[in-house]
Formats: structure tokens, C-alpha cells, sequence
């Protein structure tokens, strides 16, 4: 693995320029694409999201490598096209030099209404990394709610109001559907950490097969945070165990970062804007039930990677 | 070698496709058009083609993944009905304003609801904004000679647009009827090779695909699509003379069947054209000088050919299989439309049949020339919308 000093020398896929807002750490990834492995052509594909509009604005593109958007919904579907294309081109000798295919769509375009294409490109087996970034809404069109958004966060669908505290019920776990699906690799990474980021986009780059990673990414407009915030909010997404750093490889579970002591989420909730309206008595079961929930998830990636590890101390 | 077949209509386009061998098929199953991705898996797995097929998990990720392997640089080709061609409907749109010349085969089907699987042509006439060519056939071998013209026509570089190869569900797709189907060799010698634009795959000159479009372009790209799709009409007409030196089979963007000195003539697309045209050769023989005008271009229209096939025509029955709820039906508006300018008008109308697979017979074609007999006759049109053998009609 390049060092992040050898890794910024290289030519990135993302060139400056771009318009996504001030602050955003999306970018952060898209410069990465080209920067983590040699010897592989790179092509991306989008679904309809802030990256996409901000990127692609007519006649301009921040894109250095070959892209494509065709709609919101379909990028797994969109991408199984070009990569088969590609499968297709090979096989008839058209195309000699190796090519590798990344997917990117926010949450709204991944957990919601792309989840069908997302599924059936993974379930067929396409040469295919699919990184999701989440930040918790349909930010492009708004700060409208997903199935993402983290219960309590207020958000123009579902905002605060005299008789509501913001998203009602718990978020869905995409990460653990892409491990149903029984693919060679499944992640979760978060964007303050480019080590951990990199080397997990290495290795579903160099897979010879469908990935997917899933990475917290927070919003500046969407979480209400200043624009210096990102990084340090998705750092402490990660210390609070909301964003637990683990990857799946052939199902079995490791968990990459422990985080050194217990830092209720809160810690993270209250410098976000669209968490603000819970720090008051009267919602303190919401908060306590966002806290159980953290922990319900982290303690069952802990025992999904501790049953990884008797496995393999019984087989020695 | 070229030979005479017994075969369906599915089974006459799987072959075409077999034939063509295209680069990637994207494809889900949807009834009357399964037999065509069916029979196509089987050449797959049989080695009689090297394409790449992807079993999708929706017609919306089909026709997706169509524009992303075109894109990417090949020759793509899918085959749907119905609700399976709704399904892809953003999608349709995407693919022509990409430019991505995919072919596919639409086996005509009534929408839902309610549900029914036979044929009316309410899914492509839905979609005739959508930017596609769409070309029409009467029979087995019409469609499998469309089909074979289709790359050609779609990959012309002053079209670059999708077409969509239309027949009637169940009624030609699951009829089997003898066809000529040509020599492999020859098809592929007459199809040629693939051409791609700015290919996805080319990290050496990589191009954006599907930027965002706003105020300061859309309409300019627009206007480009609309120049294609009026190139097409020469790009149709030119291919269809070199298959016809090839083959033997003439086209044109419609087909005049004893036109010349008819004064009643019907106009209609698809497989009730060959009943349209027993009827009127029936009459022909008592001296009734009947005529059918059968489009196999609706998009693009030839408005002004068609003005001047009908010159000397004195009245027109529009036939319509699919409805536009609160309006005409959509061949009589183009139909009136290309009228319009005519020094002679004819007297024109429309009639509604054939929704959800209802059968027009011979006897009820008789019924329409009478009907336009005594119009004429008259000189007044006395309904002029109506449907056909509807109960309480």
C-alpha cells in the first residue's frame, strides 16, 4: 500500500473546480479512485446525487477518468452494462489493457430507490465496486428523509414540530443486506479516515468481483454543522460507535477500529443542527433509545467478528 | 445458407438476433416477449453466438444497463412488451438523448389495468415522444427483415438514435408462419461492424457521459435529437434499398397496397393489415375501389409521403388500436396532420379497435368499407370517433 504522501503524487480522477459545497468531504474519495492501485484502467459510474451535479455541469466536467450518469435509481444497473460491454469487448479481443468499474450513489439513490439495481448487480457478480456515501438524506434535493436518516434527525420531510422530534424509528443497515448477498467484500469506511479508506478501496478495486463499501460521509447543509466540521463529525461518528470501521470478507466480519473509550453519542448528536431539538429533557427516551441502538449494533458486529475468531481458533 | 422456415414471430427475431450476434444482451422476462430472450439464453449457452447477456432483475436495470454497455462502446440489442417497456419508460428517454443506437424488439401489448397479455400498441404509441425510431410490421417476415435493418439505421453516424422493432403480441409473436431467413454470412456482411462515439472504455480519451444539461444547452441538444430523427427518414429509405438489393424485399417508410386509383383506403399498422388486405382484394374483384395505407415508420412520420400517397384518395378510416384518452387516437392525429396542407383534403376519421387483443375479422372490415361507402356517399362523416365491436358501442 502507497503511503497517503505517494498516493497524493499520483494523478487523481478528480480534478478541482468541481462545485459540490464548501467543506464537503466527498471529494475526499473521488480524488482517491485512480490513486490506490497501479495497472488498472478506471472507469466510474454515478447515480443522481450531489457528486453527479456538482461534478458534471455542461460543458464542464471534474471528471479525469471515464463517467457516466444515466438516472438515479439504476447505477448498479447502469455499471453492469459497461462492465459486461467490457467483458464482451475483451473476450472478442477489442480490448486488451485491464479495466476495473466503481459505482458511486449516495444514500437516497442506495438504500432507497436504488437498492434494486444495487442488489441485482451485486447478486450477478459483476466486476463491480459500489461505494455508497451516506450522509443521512436526499441532501441534493433538499435534506429530505431516507431510509438512512438516523431517528430523531430533523429533516424537511420529516421535520421537528410540536407533535414531533424528526425521524421516527431506526435507519436500515445496508451494510449488513450487501453481506446477505454473499459478495467477496463488504465495508464500511468513514471519510476522516484516509488509511483505513484507501487500503478498503484497494482491496475491492483488486477483488475480482462485486464490493461494496458503505461511507460515512457528513453533509455540511444536510447536519447543520460549519464548514470546517465534516471530518471531525465523522471521526467522532466513529468514536460514538454510531459508524462502527469493519469489513466482510467471504462473510466473515473484522472489526478495523476500536475505539479507545466509551463516548456516548450524544457527543457526536449535539453538534449537529438536525439533532439540536433533542437536547432537552422531555426527549431524553429518544436520545437513550438512538444510544441502545448504537450499542445493539456495535455489540453484534462484535460478536459476528468474535465468532470469526473462535472459528479459527478451533480449527487450529 | 438462405432457407424458408415454419417459425413464430419470437422465435424469427431470436434468430435475427442469433444472426447479429450483438455485443450485449441485457434482458427480463415479460410475457408475449419472453420466447425471444428465451430462445437467445439458449444460443448463449449453445455457443451459437459469444454475446454477454445480463438477466436483469427489471426491465428499468434492462434497458439501464443497454445504455451503459452502448455507452461503454458495442452493439446492444434487449426485447420487451407492455408493462416491461413502461417500466423502462425514464429510461427510454435516456437512451435516445445519450444517443446509443440499442435495438429492441417491442412485442406490442395492452397496458395494465386492467391486466391483459394480448396485443394492442398502447405501450409503444405511449412512448412515441420518447425519441425512438419505431418501426412496425404486419407479419413474421416483416418484423425479422426490420429487425435485421435496425443496427444499420440506429448506428448511421447522423442518427446515432434507438430503435424499437414493433409486432403484435401473441397474434405474429406466437403464430407460426413461413418466412425466408436469410444466409448468416450475408446478414452479418450487410450489418457490418460496430463504430463506437467517445466509448466509456477509453481511459485515454475519457469522456463525461450524462452531464447535467441546464438552461445553456438542453434545448440546443434537443434540437440535435430532432435533426437525427429527421435523418432517420433517409437513413431508413437508404437502408432499406441496399437490403432489397440484397435481398430481394422492398420497403418503404409505409406501404401502399392498391392506393393508385382507390377512392376509400384504410390506414392501420400491424398484423391487421393482412386481413385489411384480403378484404380489399375480395372487393377489388366486384369493382370496389378499396386501398389500405400500412405505416411501418411511425417515428419518424412521413407526413408529407403520405399527403401525396393520398392525393387522390376521397376518404380515410384511421384505424387506431390504442387509445389517447380525451383526444383522437395518435395515428389519426399524425394522419390529419399530414393532411392538412393538401390542396384536395379527403374526408377523414378515426376508429378505436383492437384493444387488449380483440379480434378484427374479415366480415368486420367489410363493415368499415361500407361504413366509409356510404360517408362518401353522403359527403358527411357521421361519427367521426367511434370504437369498433365494442359492447355498447
Amino acid at each position: 500500500m502507497p503511503s497517503l504522501q505517494e498516493m497524493a503524487k499520483k494523478e487523481g480522477a478528480f480534478a478541482g473546480g468541481h462545485r459540490m459545497c464548501a467543506g464537503c468531504p466527498v471529494p475526499i474519495f473521488t480524488k482517491m479512485l485512480t490513486r490506490v492501485t497501479d495497472g488498472y484502467e478506471i472507469v466510474a459510474g454515478n447515480a443522481t446525487c450531489c457528486l453527479e451535479v456538482a461534478s458534471s455541469i455542461f460543458p464542464y466536467s471534474a471528471w479525469k477518468i471515464p463517467w457516466i450518469h444515466t438516472a438515479f435509481e439504476n447505477v448498479g444497473a447502469s455499471m453492469s452494462g459497461v462492465e459486461t460491454m467490457y467483458r464482451a469487448l475483451k473476450k472478442r479481443g477489442k480490448i486488451t489493457k485491464p479495466y476495473k468499474f466503481i459505482a458511486i450513489g449516495g444514500d437516497g439513490g442506495t438504500y432507497d430507490i436504488g437498492l434494486q439495481s444495487l442488489s441485482g448487480a451485486m447478486e450477478r457478480g459483476h466486476d463491480l465496486v459500489y461505494i455508497c456515501y451516506d450522509n443521512g438524506a436526499y441532501m441534493n434535493t433538499g435534506v429530505q428523509r431516507s431510509s438512512a436518516t438516523p431517528m430523531g434527525a430533523t429533516t424537511t420531510t420529516t421535520p421537528m414540530g410540536e407533535q414531533s422530534y424528526g425521524r421516527q424509528g431506526n435507519r436500515k443497515d445496508l451494510s449488513r443486506i450487501m453481506v446477505a448477498h454473499n459478495i467477496g467484500y463488504v465495508a464500511q469506511a468513514s471519510i476522516h479516515d484516509p488509511v483505513d479508506l484507501s487500503e478498503k478501496l484497494k482491496k475491492a478495486i483488486e477483488l475480482d468481483g462485486p464490493a461494496f463499501i458503505n461511507l460515512l460521509s457528513p453533509c455540511i447543509p444536510g447536519w447543520k454543522i460549519a464548514p470546517d466540521m465534516a471530518v471531525e463529525l465523522a471521526r467522532l461518528g466513529v468514536e460514538t460507535k454510531y459508524w462502527p470501521l469493519y469489513e466482510v470478507i467471504d462473510g466473515e466480519y473484522k472489526i478495523n477500529y476500536t475505539p479507545k473509550k466509551e463516548v456516548p453519542v450524544t457527543e457526536w448528536m449535539f453538534l449537529q443542527g438536525r439533532f439540536k431539538h433533542l437536547n432537552k429533557p422531555e426527549y431524553s427516551d429518544v436520545v437513550d433509545a438512538f444510544q441502545k441502538d448504537v450499542e445493539r449494533n456495535w455489540n453484534w458486529i462484535v460478536r459476528q467478528a468474535a465468532s470469526v475468531e473462535l472459528l479459527s481458533a478451533e480449527v487450529n | 445458407m438462405s432457407k424458408v422456415l415454419a417459425i413464430t414471430g419470437a422465435g424469427a427475431m431470436s434468430e435475427g438476433m442469433r444472426q447479429i450476434n450483438p455485443d450485449v444482451v441485457p434482458a427480463f422476462p415479460i410475457t408475449p416477449s419472453t420466447q425471444v430472450i428465451e430462445d437467445f439464453s439458449q444460443f448463449v449457452a449453445d455457443g451459437k453466438v459469444d454475446t454477454e447477456m445480463i438477466t436483469v432483475e427489471s426491465e428499468h436495470s434492462a434497458m439501464s444497463a443497454c445504455i451503459g454497455a452502448a455507452a461503454a462502446g458495442g452493439r446492444v440489442m434487449t426485447a420487451t412488451s407492455s408493462a416491461g417497456m413502461a417500466l423502462m419508460w425514464e429510461m427510454l428517454y435516456i437512451a435516445s438523448s445519450m444517443r446509443q443506437p440499442v435495438v429492441m424488439t417491442l412485442i406490442n401489448r395492452a397496458l395494465s389495468a386492467p391486466i391483459n397479455i394480448h396485443a394492442d400498441h398502447s405501450d409503444s404509441m405511449g412512448a412515441r415522444d420518447a425519441g425512438w425510431i419505431q418501426l412496425y410490421a404486419e407479419n413474421n417476415q416483416e418484423a425479422y427483415d426490420n429487425l435485421i435493418m435496425a443496427p444499420k439505421i440506429a448506428e448511421k453516424m447522423d442518427v446515432r438514435l434507438p430503435v424499437m422493432v414493433c409486432m403484435d403480441g401473441f397474434i405474429i409473436s406466437h403464430c407460426v408462419q413461413t418466412m425466408q431467413l436469410e444466409d448468416d454470412d450475408k446478414v452479418k456482411k450487410f450489418i457490418g461492424g460496430f463504430e463506437s462515439t467517445y466509448p466509456v472504455l477509453d481511459t485515454e480519451n475519457p469522456s463525461t457521459w450524462g452531464a447535467l444539461d441546464l438552461q445553456d444547452y438542453y434545448i440546443e441538444h434537443k434540437r440535435a435529437q430532432h435533426i437525427a430523427m429527421k435523418n432517420a427518414k433517409d437513413a431508413i429509405k437508404k437502408v432499406s434499398e441496399e437490403f432489397a438489393d440484397i435481398f430481394g424485399r422492398k420497403y418503404e417508410l409505409f406501404e401502399s397496397y392498391r392506393i393508385d386509383d382507390a377512392e376509400r383506403v384504410i390506414i392501420a399498422i400491424n398484423s391487421v393489415c393482412g386481413e385489411i388486405k384480403e378484404v380489399i382484394d375480395e372487393r377489388r374483384e366486384a369493382g370496389d375501389k378499396v386501398g389500405l395505407l400500412k405505416i411501418r415508420s411511425f417515428r419518424p412520420f412521413p407526413y408529407e409521403e403520405i399527403a401525396a400517397a393520398l392525393e387522390r384518395v376521397k376518404i380515410v378510416t384511421v384505424l387506431d388500436r390504442s387509445e389517447s384518452m380525451g383526444a383522437y387516437g395518435p395515428l389519426f392525429t399524425e394522419i390529419r396532420t399530414a393532411l392538412f396542407d393538401a390542396p384536395e383534403k379527403p374526408m377523414v376519421y378515426n376508429r378505436i379497435f383492437g384493444l387488449g387483443g380483440r379480434e378484427l375479422f374479415m366480415s368486420d372490415i367489410h363493415d368499415i368499407f361500407e361504413e366509409n361507402k356510404t360517408y362518401l356517399e353522403t359527403g358527411k362523416v357521421e361519427k367521426m370517433f367511434d370504437y369498433l365491436k365494442v359492447r355498447g358501442g
